[in-house]
């Protein structure tokens, strides 16, 4: 009985999920099933209210399509795992889009899981597209992804129980007036490019010797008691509560908190992260059409004003400013606000990039990382 | 020749849902962790009988799968005491309430689990009046906090598990004979004597299977301790879960999980030869 028992079990190998993206495409049925269905991070779209109608309405209207638009990426790592037996298998995920930050679109691409977008069909994109985001190394020509806003990680406070913020990355960790008060996110890169620049490291090119070193700092405020959360989305509602009072804040997160939240984002001085969350079409997407046609929506400047003015993230789109005038001159008056939207080159000066990564490196950081994270 | 075969063949629903539920889903957790530890979902994971896993597993978190082991003991103690003397009222005490309060015990079930743990997040929170109510009594200080301490973790354990110690304890408690604890007195047992000699050798089974009820799934539990402990003090679901979703490093994952479910299985074994009731078994 054992011998069987031990005889079976390399038939329990797990397969590779590299898939051929020609292989793995689904017939588009656009023309005659008018709906489309989207997984992307919440509060990541304007809602209708009373004075105004959502683009996500006026897309519905004008292309006489029925959205079904799903907030369940809360966590790169986390959608990844709930969508990776189905792309590695070649089935489908029920989803016509998804919407994931750069590291993981380039993950993805290179396991041969995402569809290309006709550039015949998406116009908008390669003409709109703003020259920082227009070629990615992972994506180039951009065929597989179109951002759909880029945003900032550097520190965010809460007002209200803090009125003198920590400046910088060292400050955050060390202060002793914050013990206990400080959240760090689960995003690796988030988290791990902070703690690179705050010991003066480049995160786009940093040897093991500086990762070991960064992850022991991390390592330290943790066991000092410094840090008492690692968090994903919710990192939010800790802040609000008071239960943090400084962290590692995504930028539209704390601009777009309501007025009693008491959240502010800063700028550290030693630089912060910049990323991209990108719209992808998976493999056995079987609305193809309307995908494209929703990213050559949302690449009308008009509509991604739209969609800025509303989650106060960094448009990918050209040419919106004359719209931000139009919808919301006030946003243009306040400078950090005005920053976090349009941000102009001595912004942008600030902000750093998290290296590319190889699967083995993924793997040993991603180790590493959630060795003190422990999530 | 047909009746002979008969009990085997009444036995194959039940062989077969084992086989299913049970074989299959271990003999793939044994072979996971026997993979090849360089396996990535780029390049697939085979099984290479690589036992070098154990060892490894063990040594980076040994420490994580003790304090689950410690914290699952401490709860499943509180767990019995508290369980015992509410089933012990529940069942004596309450007269005609029996069933409400029963069903009591049971109300918080209606709500899931997670809701009722993030719950806490708000009632032990640093601004929440708990803290407020200590600080001002100078239980805690000024600083202090409960939130995210292992106190508040295995308290949280405590909490979510203590049904499973109650309705255990209550239906062997019900089930004693009350005569019998007249007869201790008659025979001038105190009261403390009777419950020694009588009432709590009598419900042993209820104590072992609530322990059982509450250790087992407390030690593999990683929600309490990820919502209301600290970073500090991570336990070995957490590894666990962490290493099969974000880092994929099946092979550790899987080394680890067959590795906690030897332990409790040892920790079982031991445990019920000790209490003297392998009926249970």
């Amino acid at each position: 009985m054992a011998g069987v028992g031990i005889g079976v079990l390399p038939l329990f190998s797990t397969p590779d999920r590299h898939q051929d993206p020609a292989a793995c495409r689904a017939q588009d049925v656009s023309a005659k099933n008018k709906t489309f269905t989207i997984s992307t991070w919440p509060l990541y779209i304007d809602t209708d209210t009373k004075h105004h109608t959502s683009t996500l309405t006026d897309f519905q209207k004008e292309f006489g399509v029925k959205v079904n638009y799903y907030t369940d990426v809360t966590d790169n790592v986390v959608f990844f795992n709930k969508v990776v037996n189905q792309l590695g298998s070649c089935t489908t995920t029920g989803r016509d889009m998804m919407v994931l930050t750069d590291w993981m679109a380039a993950r993805m691409i290179q396991m041969g899981w995402l569809q290309p977008m006709d550039p015949a069909k998406v116009p908008n994109l390669h003409n709109n597209i703003i020259s920082s985001l227009r070629a990615p190394a992972w994506d180039p020509e951009r065929k597989f992804s179109a951002p759909w806003q880029a945003g900032f990680t550097g520190i965010g406070y809460n007002t209200k129980y803090l009125p003198n913020p920590p400046r910088n990355i060292k400050d955050l960790l060390t202060r002793p007036d914050l013990k206990g008060k400080v959240a760090v996110m689960t995003e690796m890169r988030d988290t791990m490019g902070l703690m690179l620049l705050g010991l003066g490291y480049d995160p786009e090119n940093f040897t093991q010797a500086q990762w070991d070193e960064s992850i022991a700092f991390l390592e330290k405020a943790k066991v000092d008691g410094q840090i008492r959360a690692f968090s994903g989305q919710e990192y939010t509602d800790d802040l609000a509560a008071g239960n943090t009072v400084a962290c590692i804040a995504w930028s539209g997160d704390m601009a777009a908190a309501s007025p009693d939240a008491h959240s502010k984002f800063l700028v550290p001085e030693e630089g912060m992260m910049i990323w991209s969350d990108n719209m992808l079409i998976p493999n056995m997407a079987s609305h193809q059409t309307i995908a494209e046609d929703w990213v050559n929506f949302y690449y009308r400047p008009e509509q991604a004003a739209r969609l800025a003015d509303y989650n106060y993230y960094v448009s990918p789109v050209q040419g919106i400013e004359p719209y931000i005038k139009k919808i919301d001159p006030d946003l243009l008056k306040d400078r950090d606000l005005a920053n976090l939207v349009l941000p102009n080159d001595d912004y942008l000066k600030q902000t750093h990039n998290f290296m590319a990564l190889s699967e083995a490196q993924i793997r040993n950081y991603e180790r590493d990382f959630s060795n003190v994270s422990g999530v | 020749m047909r009746s002979r075969m008969l009990p085997y063949w009444l036995l194959l629903p039940a062989a077969l849902w084992l086989f299913l539920f049970f074989l299959i889903p271990f003999l793939s957790l044994v072979a996971t962790s026997l993979y090849d530890p360089d396996g990535s979902v780029l390049t697939g994971y085979h099984v290479t009988w690589h036992f070098a896993n154990f060892p490894d597993a063990i040594k980076a978190y040994g420490p994580h799968l003790w304090r689950s082991v410690w914290w699952a003991l401490i709860a499943t103690a509180l767990c019995l005491v508290f369980g015992y003397i509410l089933a012990y009222t529940i069942a004596f005490k309450t007269g005609r309430w029996k069933n409400l309060v029963l069903v009591m015990v049971v109300a918080p079930f209606f709500t899931s689990f997670l809701i009722r743990t993030d719950a806490w997040k708000l009632i032990l929170g640093d601004h929440g009046w708990v803290v407020h109510a200590l600080q001002s009594v100078h239980l805690l200080s000024q600083d202090g906090r409960i939130l995210a301490t292992p106190v508040a973790a295995i308290a949280g354990l405590t909490y979510n598990y203590l049904p499973f110690a109650i309705l255990p304890l209550y239906t062997s408690i019900e089930k004693v004979d009350r005569r019998l604890i007249e007869a201790a007195g008659d025979l001038y047992a105190s009261p403390f004597r009777a419950f020694l000699n009588v009432t709590l050798p009598l419900t042993m089974p209820g104590v072992v299977g609530a322990s059982l009820l509450t250790f087992i799934p407390a030690v593999g539990d990683y929600i309490n301790a990820q919502l209301l402990g600290s970073t500090n003090d991570r336990v070995i679901g957490a590894d666990i879960q962490s290493l099969f979703t974000t880092t994929q490093d099946y092979a550790a994952a899987g080394a680890l999980s067959v590795t906690l479910l030897v332990v409790v299985l040892a920790a079982t074994l031991i445990y019920v030869r000790k209490a003297g009731t392998e009926e249970l078994l």
